[in-house]
């Protein structure tokens, strides 16, 4: 399986505060992936560092296998980037948006680009600044997959946009990664989103990594468990969280098989998601592969 | 064009629930033999999920035989899939199906002894087929 993005012991620190610690990561070839975390976990700075607009106190990232610092011109035309907020010139017109995307990429696709601007109805005249936070998201994205990118990252594309305009964004998105086959890194915090669309999971807490993944395995491991609170002792594996009652327990627990008289559910994204988050102390990471001898 | 859907509380995987419809979709008559499915980027489109779900999916009902996949063409039903009952017989079973509903409302039973009934009878008579 072809790696994409990875990095080891990569860190950044703003002062005092270490925004990634020694972070593993290595993020296979035409995933989705939901990077997930609270506020301040280090998302937007991972994804920053994966792009090369930051600099890391250790451990330099590899994209494709070059250092977008480094080597830029082989990193970048790769890469499609969408940060936070969306930055766009609200004076541009949506015809001079795109003239910048082919001014500043030779892979630059105009076709694609204005004929994803006509079937969505966004007309290449108005003025950016003008659109609806929704039409201005699909130009931020036309913008970003304008250069065939193998790999686009993107920092919480769907923050406040309404339901429906999310749905359209994230559909456009799905399309293109059907017909173009690239690798999605995506954070958010809109978990229903994700349990649609991802297919890999990976989860920061306090720059550290906690879980990392494909999706469908990391699901079929976990489960609810649901026993008598007396027989607790009985349960292997890994709990993440537990809520315990003078009787029955429930907990979620990443191990093959539930003891003998407990009942056992499978386990969403969600609960996942929550469970990691509220307890972030407790990790899910792939071992490290045996060096052959 | 078999128009497919998500519900997102039913607790189905949203590959499972893809492969239902589209079994549900053949059994009833909207799709028959060599109809072709929705492409995954139609599907895609559509619902805004991931377009490996609906690979793995179709894949699904491959293996089960009720689709057949060419490459580049499409995904297509297949000739092994069940053939739905004629439209004709269709109607008269769902007639005669809602008779003996309102005669078990009728008889005071709700919908959970109705499903009760129906599967244990379902359950007892494949028993004595194969008896």
């Amino acid at each position: 399986m072809a790696i994409v993005l990875e990095a080891s012991g990569l860190t950044k620190r703003y002062g005092s505060t270490w925004a990634v610690r020694d972070l593993c990561i290595s993020i296979p070839a035409g995933r989705v992936v939901a990077l997930v975390g609270p506020n301040g976990a280090g998302k937007t700075t991972l994804l920053h560092l994966a792009v090369g607009l930051l600099t890391p106190d250790a451990g330099d990232p590899l994209v494709f296998g070059w250092s977008p610092r480094h080597n830029p011109t082989l990193v970048l035309a790769r890469v499609g980037f969408l940060a936070q907020d969306r930055p766009l010139y609200k004076g541009f017109t949506v015809a001079e948006t795109l003239r910048m995307g082919r001014e500043s990429n030779p892979k630059w696709d105009q076709a694609l680009a204005e004929a994803r601007m006509g079937r969505l109805e966004i007309p290449l005249n108005r003025r950016v600044g003008k659109l609806s936070g929704g039409q201005q998201a699909q130009v931020a994205l036309a913008l970003a997959l304008g250069k065939h990118p193998e790999l686009l990252l993107l920092d919480e594309p769907v923050a406040n946009l309404d339901p429906l305009a999310r749905r359209h964004f994230l559909a456009e998105l799905m399309e293109s990664v059907a017909t173009e086959g690239l690798t999605v890194v995506l954070s958010s915090h809109l978990v229903a989103d994700l349990e649609r669309l991802a297919d890999h999971l990976v989860i920061l807490a306090g720059g550290r990594l906690q879980v990392a993944g494909d999706l469908e395995p990391l699901l079929e491991d976990h489960r609810w468990l649901v026993g008598p609170t007396e027989e607790i002792g009985r349960v292997g594996g890994t709990v993440v969280q537990a809520g315990t009652g003078e009787r029955q327990c429930r907990m979620l627990v990443r191990t093959p098989a539930a003891p003998r008289g407990w009942t056992a559910e499978p386990a969403t994204l969600e609960d996942l998601v929550l469970a990691y988050l509220g307890n972030p102390d407790v990790c899910a990471l792939p071992q490290p592969e045996a060096v052959p001898a | 064009m078999l128009d497919l859907y998500l519900d997102a509380r039913s607790g189905v995987s949203t590959y499972m629930q893809i492969v239902h419809q589209v079994e549900r979709a053949v059994r009833c008559g909207v799709l028959t033999q060599g109809d072709r499915l929705p492409a995954a980027r139609e599907v895609v489109a559509a619902l805004a999920i991931n377009p490996n779900t609906v690979l793995k999916a179709y894949a699904e009902l491959e293996s089960r035989g009720w689709v057949i996949s060419r490459a580049g063409v499409g995904t297509f039903v297949a000739d092994t899939a069940p053939r739905a009952v004629a439209a004709d017989v269709h109607d008269r079973l769902v007639r005669s199906l809602r008779d003996w509903l309102s005669e078990a409302r009728r008889e005071g039973l709700d919908q959970g002894a109705i499903e009760a009934l129906f599967t244990l009878t379902v359950d007892a008579t494949a028993k004595e087929r194969v008896a």
